[in-house]
Formats: structure tokens, sequence, C-alpha cells
């Protein structure tokens, strides 16, 4: 279980930064998005992976750690919220500068051909 | 008594919800009369908390009453209360400027404002290391929306590489705190240095990983040299009030590197102490040497004044890299003056920028200002500060940095470099004034004068300077006292064990 929960985290923060490196906002976006899924599954593995733990006391003899889950929760909301507010200001961006590059302007015709190529 | 701990946190956020309540929120007067009464209350209060803090020593307040390693405490010692002191003087100022007209430029310029008052508060005062993760998520939501008030091109194209880059380093903080709970099982900052002073060499190198994420991330707060790009132009595009706020935004990466590495990896942390130093001076002094040269090249007076933040970012790093406990002193003290010398300096860019017509704020000939002598002396007094010429508090601040510094190599490295630099940045910013105030095309001045709101706020800020020299005796002390209090010897450190008892280390 562990190698298959740490690969899949690993190929998440693998997509997520290779799309971060893009030059539009919206892979830029998406690549964010990755990274935050990867994040939140980091934080969840952090306490441990238990199979059938439960976090009430009473319930069970076998309990997981209830720390890990909250800070999830705090992190899956606080992430997005703010992919919300990126997706609003890369609207906001598209309109005000009149195209969707992160820098705002477009690059230059060799770097257009080599984009798509 | 000690509840009021809490007040820096809940004043902005009620002040925040009120204001956006339909009998204030469709009244600018309202707004703004609220907002500024509110500040004010929060300056008495929080300094009333810090002469409190300085005479009984620091207060650990459990939120909810659940007890310190399993709920979050909130630390209100010497270093936390002189920062909330002062981001609520500055955050003062910038209100009272924000009131004379910036505010109507966009909608929910007040609430925004006090929220972000009360994540760089919590920030501040939180001693868990996740409710700090949460606190800067809460006043940088606050500081993007600000970022693009009053809107334009320029303002979006900076607010975009500032949110992403923002974002990216939360998810890294997010992965530091993960590798740092699987380890340690804590995110309480005193119990965290507990456990690492007892941690099994096996599990050694996970927890460096997990520092150095840390540094990468607090970096980027504080715009240390390889991740200080998106500084000068996020700060110069912001709108007047909101930049200097800003001013103290980079003090808080600062403050959590202090924090961070001098009590959790600090000199008990045994493999892993001092494991920022070495990776800190270095890219300190470069963004020192980077800043100044940035001072030079500047073209517009706003990018100068942000290059300015980065040469004290840079000072401020390369102390906390140093690790002594009269460094720390000097840190401190150098935070206070240089995050008020630059909001004051923003705002007297806006002042000067609102004057020249067409011209703005770029170092070009334009037309004349038409308050040259008022303008002129409120220029002086900034430039003469950040420059740390003798009447005014940048001398003493540079002169404790400078003394505070023992090794003779890295006193070597620092002083040449410090010096070298206040010399850049003096010829940068007399070519900067004499361009602004002498070179003037046409006879004509300038239309628009400021307004008495405004000046009160430059004036306010700037006030500042002179009182630091002045008072320079009881505020050294309160920095020495801060210091002393992170770095615990003897007596201190009986009386941190004693402050929280239930820290216990259980093996």
């Amino acid at each position: 279980m562990e190698t298959l929960f740490a690969s899949c985290i690993g190929f998440l923060t693998f997509c997520g930064v290779f799309l971060m490196l893009r030059g539009r906002t919206f892979p830029v976006m998406l690549g964010l998005t990755m990274l935050s899924y990867a994040v939140n599954l980091f934080i969840f593995a952090s306490g441990r992976l238990t199979l059938r733990g439960a976090v009430v006391l009473g319930t069970t003899e076998h309990y997981a750690d209830p720390l890990p889950q909250a800070l999830v929760l705090t992190a899956i909301v606080i992430g997005f919220a703010m992919t919300a507010f990126l997706v609003i200001l890369a609207i906001r961006a598209r309109a005000d500068l009149g195209n969707d590059h992160v820098d705002g302007k477009l690059p230059d015709a060799d770097g257009m051909k080599r984009e798509s190529r | 008594m000690w509840h009021l701990i809490t007040a820096p946190i809940l004043l902005p956020m009620l002040t925040a919800l009120l204001i956006m309540l339909p009998p204030i929120h469709y009244s600018p007067v309202r707004r703004r009369w609220l907002s500024i009464i509110s500040s004010a209350i929060q300056l008495v209060l929080v300094a009333t908390l810090l002469l409190k803090v300085q005479q009984d020593g620091a207060v650990h307040y459990a939120v909810g009453n659940w007890q310190a390693p399993f709920g979050i405490i909130l630390v209100a010692d010497t270093l936390s209360m002189v920062m909330v002191c002062l981001t609520s003087f500055l955050a003062f100022g910038a209100i009272c400027y924000g009131s004379a007209g910036d505010d109507e430029k966009g909608s929910f310029f007040h609430p925004l404002f006090q929220f972000q008052v009360m994540g760089i508060n919590g920030a501040f005062l939180t001693g868990d290391l996740f409710n700090m993760f949460v606190f800067f998520e809460v006043l940088l939501i606050a500081s993007y929306a600000l970022l693009i008030h009053a809107g334009g091109k320029n303002k979006t194209k900076a607010a975009l590489h500032y949110v992403i880059l923002n974002l990216t380093g939360s998810a890294i903080f997010l992965f530091a705190l993960a590798v740092l709970y699987g380890t340690l099982g804590t995110l309480n900052i005193v119990d965290m240095a507990a456990k690492v002073a007892l941690l099994p060499a096996a599990d050694v190198m996970l927890v460096k990983s997990g520092g150095l994420m840390l540094i990468i991330v607090f970096a980027l707060k504080a715009a240390v040299l390889p991740l200080q790009f998106w500084l000068p132009a996020t700060y110069s595009s912001a709108s007047a009030p909101v930049a200097a706020l800003f001013a103290v935004m980079t003090k808080i990466g600062v403050y959590a590197l202090l924090r961070v590495y001098t009590t959790i990896f600090g000199a008990e942390a045994g493999a892993l102490s001092g494991m920022a130093g070495s990776w800190l001076l270095p890219v300190g002094l470069a963004t020192i040497v980077l800043g100044s040269i940035g001072v030079i090249a500047s073209n517009d007076f706003r990018k100068l004044v942000a290059n300015l933040v980065l040469v004290s970012v840079g000072t401020l790093v390369s102390l906390v890299a140093l690790q002594t406990e009269l460094t720390a002193a000097a840190a401190i003290y150098y935070t206070v003056h240089s995050t008020l010398v630059a909001a004051a300096l923003f705002l007297i860019a806006d002042l000067i920028a609102n004057q020249r017509g067409k011209a703005g704020d770029r170092l070009v000939s334009g037309r004349r200002v038409s308050q040259p002598v008022l303008l002129g002396i409120m220029f002086m007094v900034g430039a003469m500060t950040v420059a740390g010429l003798p009447p005014f508090s940048g001398f003493i601040g540079k002169l404790m940095l400078l003394q505070a510094v023992a090794e003779p190599s890295s006193k070597l490295l620092l002083w040449s470099i410090v010096l070298v630099c206040s010399l850049l940045v003096i010829v940068g910013l007399s070519r900067a004034g004499s361009t602004l105030f002498w070179r003037v095309s046409g006879s004509d001045a300038g239309e628009g004068k400021a307004a008495p709101l405004q000046v009160f706020a430059v004036c306010w800020l700037l006030i500042a300077s002179p009182l630091l020299v002045i008072f320079a005796g009881p505020f050294t002390e309160l920095s020495q006292h801060a210091a002393a209090q992170l770095y615990p010897s003897g007596a201190n450190a009986v009386s941190r064990h004693a402050l929280a008892p239930e820290l216990e280390v259980v093996p």
C-alpha cells in the first residue's frame, strides 16, 4: 500500500510541477491544483497509513491519528479558496492584458513557432 | 487579563465584519472612521500588552483552554509583541493615508485591510506552525485582493505572478509541515524544539529536509535573493497605502526564520543546530548587493523604494543567519526602523507622483511639485533615515548591527558589504531627490495638494525615526530583552520550562 500511495503522490507532484512551468495561465492553474492534491495526500500520510483505524475513543482497539485528518481538511478548504481566486484573477488578466500568458505578453514570433511545433 | 492577547486578532476581524454591515458599509465616512478608530484602539491595547509582557515575562495562552501540545497556543513574548506593535503603528498610518481618498478607488478597502492586519498579527502571535500557515493564508488572500485594489493593467500582471508564487510557496510549506509532523509528532514550536533534541539518528535527515523546505518558504515571503524577483514589480504597482502595509510583510518571513531557526533548530537541537546559518548568510549578503544595484538602476521612485526594501531584507537575513543574541537584538531594532521608513517612503512617492503631472514618479525632468518645501523635507528625512545618516534611526540601527557581529570572517564580509552598499544607496537616493525636486521643465507647478490626512499619515510614520533615536535606550533594551528570550541561557531557560510545564517531553 505504501508503494502505491507514495508513487501516486510522486506522480501528482511531477504533473503539477510540469504544468506549473508552462507559459499560460490555465495549465499553471491546473498544475497548482495537482500540486495541492499531492500535498493533501502527503499530509494525510504523515499520520501513518492504517486500515480500519477509528479516530473516536472507545470504538476500536486500533486508532488512527486524528490530527492529520484535521490538517488535511484545513488545507483542502484553503487550497480550494485560493484556486477559486486564481481562476477569477486569470480571467481578469485575460481581459485586462488581452492574452492568457502569465507574463502578460505573448512571446515573440520565434517563440510562438517553437511552441506550436 | 491575559485574554487580551487574542485582541490583536479578534479586534481587526470584528471591525472588518462590522464595516461590511449595511449601516456602515453604505457610508464612506463611517467606514473610514470605524477603521481609523479601531486601529487606534488596537495600537493602545498592544502597547499596554507590550509593557506588561516586558515586565511579567512571556505568556502562553491556550486557545479554548486546550492544553499545549494538543491545542493551539498563542505566545506573547517581547519579540512577538514588538512585531504586533509595529504592525498596529504602521496600519494606523496606512489607514489614515488611505482614508484621504485612495480607499474609494475600489471596493472593500477597509475590510480587506483589517483582515490583512488580523492575519499579520496572528502570524506573529501564534505558537503553532500549522496555525502560522493558516494565518499566512489569511494575510495572503487579503493581500491578493488589496494588491489589485483600484485596478489597472500593471496591478493585474503583478498580482498574477504574486498569487502563483505564493500558492507554490504554500504547497511547499505544507509539504514541510507534513514531513516535520510525521517525524516529530507535533507542530507546537516549543514542543518541536524539545522533540528535535531527542531525535533518533535515523530521522535526522528527514527532519533536516523538512527544515530546509521551510527556509525556502520563509525566504520567498522575505524575498531573499533567488526568490526576490516578484518584489519590485509587486510593491511598486500596489497603491500607496497597500504598499506601505506590505512593507511589514517581508518582515514576517524574517520573523519566521528568526523564530523557527533559533527555537526549534537552535543551540539545543543536537545534529541539526544552526543548519540555516550557512545557507542564509551568503544569500542575505547577495540580496543586499542586488538590492543596492537595483536602487541605482531604478528609473522610477517606487521601484527604488521597493529595492530599498530588498536591501533591508538582505541585512536582516544576514543578521538572523549569524545566530547570536547580539545580532538578533540588532535585527529586531533594525526591523522596526526599516519597516516604518520604507512605508513612509512609499507614501511620499505617491504624494510626489500626484503633484508632478504626467511625469509621475519617473526619474525624469517634469513639472515642479506644488508643495516643494513640505515634500522636500519629508523626502530628506526619509532618505537620510533609510541611508543610515547620523541624526536619524538608521544610523543607530546600522551601528548596532555592525557592532553585533563578533566573528572576524563574517565581520569582514558584513562590514564591507553593508558599508559599500550604504554608499550606493546614498548615491541612488541623492540622484532620485535631485531629479524629482530640481530638474524642472517649465515654470508652472504641478496641480494637486496633499490632503491634511495624508500629510498627517506620512508625519506619523516619519516621526518614528527621531523617536527611535531620542528613546534609543529603552528601545535597544527592549530588543535585547526580546533577543534574550529567543536565546535562553541560565535563568531564562528555566523560566521557559516553568512557563510551559505541560510541554515536558515524553520520550
